[in-house]
């Protein structure tokens, strides 16, 4: 069994309560029939394509959205049914759903636990009421206290919190004040993704500050809590895997490096994105073709170059703090790292953007998961410095050939 | 095809921009019948990719059709279409020069318009019989009688019994056609005379040579005649000659005075046929040439590199290609610091040169980067040498100059009363000299100023637009060069002067001009990692300064559900736009910037 080759599964739920202010996924409020129709669609796409994965084994699941306790429990359980039917589902595959508060009761988080779910994500977003209401949230921090400790009580040993910072009248203070009371949480939670707002165009949140209706944090604000951050966290035990993800060691997300690793993934649901060998595929945006026919949606199949699997590789590699390793380029492409890159990572080394380190977190990371190790090569990797980190867009981008 | 002169009508269509000119004239070839329907794609005298899209004619297109008139006797018209700009004035002169009449387009509901009159008065000043056009009469606003009184109030032509047409729809285009048999005259002139004609536009053909576009004003010319062109010289044998279908050159035995055709003779260069020039039998010559030659001359200069330097030999060979159509296209190599190897091309204004940096982009696929337009100025040395400057990264130590001069034009603007006042002090700003004012119909007034030619070649026509609602029109000749005190404003940017950026302006402007440039500038450069001062100096001393910030932050924090292409166009974005850059030290420019002197009064 341990000799199949390893597989991800994101499965995408498209419905929420009500939009966010920011939010530009693919993701709006439904009624419970279609919700249901759709849930059905997802168990046949997944029924339909386990045969092609006879080889693989699976992972992680990662049940997202929109907001996926926004569908019944028990189809959330028809669905892992089927995928324990369909894919070789491994023993220790981190199985993850994310969760708002103020969708969640007691007996919803029991039947995931049930279903095997044993990671939740909350969207938290502010321990503040008044920017949770500016961001357009549906729920006060109150009720995610609630969700919190009912999930700690029916058995939930690692939740993750997600936060924003850089958010409309947000001060320094009140981004610290934010974290704190999250790391007060008894337990705290096991890992924490730190984003700051992005204004994706086509937002109400996006028109507003185009309108100049909103008191955003500027940039030199922005960056301090970015950097405060990373102080705060890691005097409380948490340390900084990726750009905005930080974790108690051995509680990085597995499902989530394995997109920068360039694991395999296959994405169900509509517009979810896959990576198979070296094609990328995702499928298609319409919920009524999807209806129509999960099977036939896929679309924008894009076979990957040499080339483009060496930005990938770049460019996703440096997303995680222990950044990518040179003999694993050479090992998947044959080359050397200098010799495709040579004179774009000498310009960053030189502006302190880029280091090369000794391998750093190989004895903790993923310590919980049997086997990483092993694939690891050790000896010298190449990451993005602090200063390269908040300027990461501009180090990537230069990785494109 | 030996033609009755009386059977002949030489005409040109003038009219204010979208009045419908284009338009009438396609529908002219098409009841005339050369062309099908079919065959008619819109607009059919714009010809060139370029003019099609911008809606103006760049160079003058010419047609011949047969009409068969309501007495029964076939006509050949000969529709020459007129360049619309004022860059072009000289070209639309000769154009006009070459006709005997004109049809004058107005539209129903604007009724006249700044350029309508400066048009039809140009058409008047050739002496060309006008008859008035009302067009877009099917549109709801439109209000012909009250057009026609403001057309014989105004222009005092009569206009009474104007066809009343929609060009777009094709009403009332026969009424035209009579009306071109009737109201304009024949051609005359001796077909045994001695050659006399005109050259109002030529046009490189790679099979044929030059293309001689002629309106035959006395004699003869067939195959075999031996052609010299007066003006330039050249000497040549014609090998055939014959007239214009749409958009086709149909040979014929011979152009007798009256007709309207082309020539071709082995040509080389289009040099060798200036626009205004005659051409006559060198065996027998003609007494004296055709009034109005000038030798064409650029008015503005620029430089023009390939962003990307490797490019250098394909700018070269399209800049040739392109010459060898336009003769008023000057250019010459040069070398930037910043910018490498390129050329400082001459033009003959902003609108011509817009058109040649498209041109180039588009059908040569070059990526350009072109610094600020400027003129000629005339550099006295102390030693007694006189320079002409289209360079001013060529100007000498201020120690060595004696002192500077700069062109200066004599400009004419017509505008209504209303806006005087905003016109006249706009010309103030320029550094215009007021040379004084007449009043045309009581609500009309022209305007006289001197004004720098470095004043006008950016903006002015748009300034002016704005300033009167484009209810002003403006013509100016090169009146000569007048002593001016100058100075060269230079660039630095992260303390690194660059050459490309230099500009030479007017002292009293200089501070002026270096504070809005920095301020231009800093919007244009994008933020590095580092900050970059911007400086403005003259001789030295900094003038002005602005600072773009580093950047400090720059980071996609979310990236979800694994859409990794959706994060790659992100990036690739990112490093798209880094293409359109040019490095200069450690800063990237973006190629525009180039242009900013160009935009100093957008705000």
């Amino acid at each position: 069994m341990t000799n199949k080759r390893e597989l991800e599964l994101y499965f995408h739920i498209p419905f929420c309560i009500r939009k966010c202010l920011y939010c530009d996924f693919l993701s709006a409020p439904a009624d419970r029939r279609t919700k249901e129709r759709y849930m059905e669609a997802l168990l046949r796409e997944t029924r339909g394509r386990a045969g092609d994965y006879r080889d693989y084994r699976v992972v992680s699941v990662f049940i997202g959205g929109g907001t996926p306790s926004t569908v019944s429990p028990e189809q959330i359980a028809g669905l892992l049914k089927t995928v324990r039917e369909g894919f070789g589902l491994a023993e220790d595959a981190e199985i993850t759903i994310e969760v708002n508060p103020g969708t969640v009761d007691e007996n919803r988080l029991r039947l995931y636990r049930r279903a095997g779910i044993n990671r939740l994500s909350i969207g938290l977003q502010s321990a503040e009421d008044r920017e949770l209401e500016a961001l357009g949230r549906i729920h006060t921090y109150g009720q995610f206290l609630e969700t919190y400790h009912m999930a700690r009580e029916c058995g939930f040993s690692n939740i993750n919190v997600d936060l924003m910072s850089a958010l409309p009248g947000q001060t320094l203070s009140g981004w610290m004040g934010t974290l704190g009371r999250v790391l007060a949480l008894e337990p705290a939670p096991e890992h924490i993704s730190a984003y700051s707002l992005i204004l994706e165009e086509g937002t109400p949140l996006y028109e507003m500050a185009e309108r100049g209706e909103l008191q955003l944090p500027d940039e030199e604000c922005d960056r301090l809590m970015y950097e405060k951050t990373e102080e705060l966290l890691r005097s409380a035990g948490y340390h900084r895997y990726e750009i905005s993800n930080y974790a108690r060691p051995g509680y990085e997300c597995r499902h989530n490096c394995g997109y920068w690793r360039r694991r395999e993934y296959l994405g169900l649901g509509i517009g979810a994105a896959s990576l198979i060998g070296d094609c990328r595929f995702r499928n298609g945006d319409s919920l009524t073709a999807y209806l129509e026919d999960p099977l036939g949606s896929r679309e924008e199949v894009q076979e990957l170059t040499l080339q483009e699997r060496m930005e990938e590789f770049m460019f996703l590699g440096l997303r995680l703090t222990e950044g990518v390793s040179p003999a694993e380029f050479r090992e998947a492409f044959g080359k050397d790292m200098e010799e495709a890159y040579g004179t774009v990572i000498e310009r960053n080394l030189r502006e302190g953007l880029l280091e090369y380190r000794e391998e750093e977190y190989p004895d903790r990371m993923f310590a919980r998961h049997g086997g990483e190790r092993s694939e690891r090569t050790g000896g010298r990797r190449l990451a993005l410095t602090k200063k390269g980190i908040d300027v990461s867009n501009r180090v990537m981008a230069q990785f494109l050939l | 095809m030996t033609a009755d002169q009386s059977r002949i009508r030489n005409f040109c269509i003038v009219a204010h921009i979208d009045h419908g000119k284009s338009t009438l004239a396609d529908r002219i070839i098409e009841k005339t019948g050369l062309l099908t329907s079919r065959e008619m794609q819109a607009q059919v005298l714009d010809n060139m990719e370029l003019e099609r899209e911008r809606g103006i004619t760049i160079k003058a297109q010419t047609v011949r059709t047969v009409y068969k008139a309501q007495d029964g006797e076939e006509y050949i018209f000969n529709l020459i279409d007129t360049p619309g700009h004022v860059d072009f004035n000289y070209e639309v002169s000769r154009s006009l020069a070459a006709c005997d009449g004109a049809i004058l387009v107005v539209d129903a509901a604007q009724g006249i318009e700044a350029q309508t009159l400066a048009n039809v008065y140009l058409a008047l000043d050739h002496d060309l019989d006008v008859f008035p056009v009302i067009n877009k009469i099917d549109l709801p606003s439109a209000d012909p009688q009250r057009v026609i009184e403001e057309i014989e109030d105004v222009i005092g032509i009569e206009a009474q019994d104007a066809p009343l047409i929609s060009a777009k729809n094709g009403i009332g285009i026969e009424e035209v056609l009579e009306q071109v048999v009737k109201k304009i005259p024949a051609p005359s002139g001796d077909p045994a005379g001695a050659l006399q004609a005109l050259i109002f536009d030529s046009l490189y053909d790679s099979y044929k040579g030059v293309i001689i576009f002629c309106r035959i004003m006395e004699g003869t010319v067939k195959r075999g005649t031996r052609i010299r062109m007066m003006a330039t010289g050249a000497r040549q044998e014609v090998v055939e000659v014959g007239y214009f279908g749409a958009g086709q050159f149909i040979p014929c035995e011979e152009l007798s005075a009256g007709m309207v055709g082309y020539i071709t003779a082995s040509i080389k260069n289009v040099k060798d046929t200036a626009v205004g020039d005659t051409v006559t039998d060198d065996d027998r010559p003609c007494a004296e040439p055709l009034p109005g030659y000038k030798k064409v001359q650029s008015m503005v200069y620029c430089g023009m590199y390939p962003a990307d330097g490797a490019k250098y030999p394909d700018l070269r060979d399209a800049l040739e290609k392109l010459q060898l159509n336009d003769a008023s296209l000057h250019y010459e190599p040069e070398t930037s610091v910043a910018l490498g190897f390129g050329f400082r091309c001459g033009f003959l204004g902003l609108l011509h040169l817009e058109v040649i940096q498209e041109r180039l982009e588009r059908e040569y696929n070059l990526d350009l980067v072109t610094t600020a337009p400027g003129v000629i100025y005339k550099v006295h040395r102390t030693n007694g040498e006189v320079i002409e400057l289209t360079n001013p990264s060529n100007l000498p130590d201020p120690s060595e100059i004696e002192y500077m001069e700069e062109p200066v034009v004599s400009a004419e603007i017509m505008v209504t009363s209303e806006y005087i006042g905003s016109i006249m002090e706009l010309c103030q700003e320029r550094r215009g000299r007021y040379l004084g004012m007449e009043y045309i119909e009581g609500t009309r007034a022209l305007l006289k100023y001197e004004l720098p030619l470095n004043e006008i070649i950016y903006d002015f026509f748009d300034a002016l637009k704005s300033r009167s609602r484009g209810y002003a029109s403006f013509d100016y000749d090169i009146k000569g060069y007048e002593q001016s005190r100058l100075v060269k404003l230079d660039i630095l940017i992260n303390r690194e002067e660059v050459d490309a950026l230099s500009f030479i302006v007017h002292a009293d402007s200089a501070y002026e001009r270096g504070r809005k440039m920095c301020e231009k500038l800093k919007d244009e450069i994008p933020r590095h990692l580092f900050e970059i001062p911007i400086q403005a100096a003259v001789g030295g001393k900094i003038i002005a300064r602005e600072t773009v910030k580093a950047v400090r932050k720059d980071v996609l924090a979310k990236c979800y559900g694994g859409d990794i292409t959706r994060k790659k166009k992100l990036l690739e974005k990112q490093k798209e736009g880094k293409k359109r850059m040019r490095q200069i030290g450690n800063v990237e420019i973006p190629q525009k910037a180039f242009m900013s002197v160009l935009k100093l009064d957008d705000k």
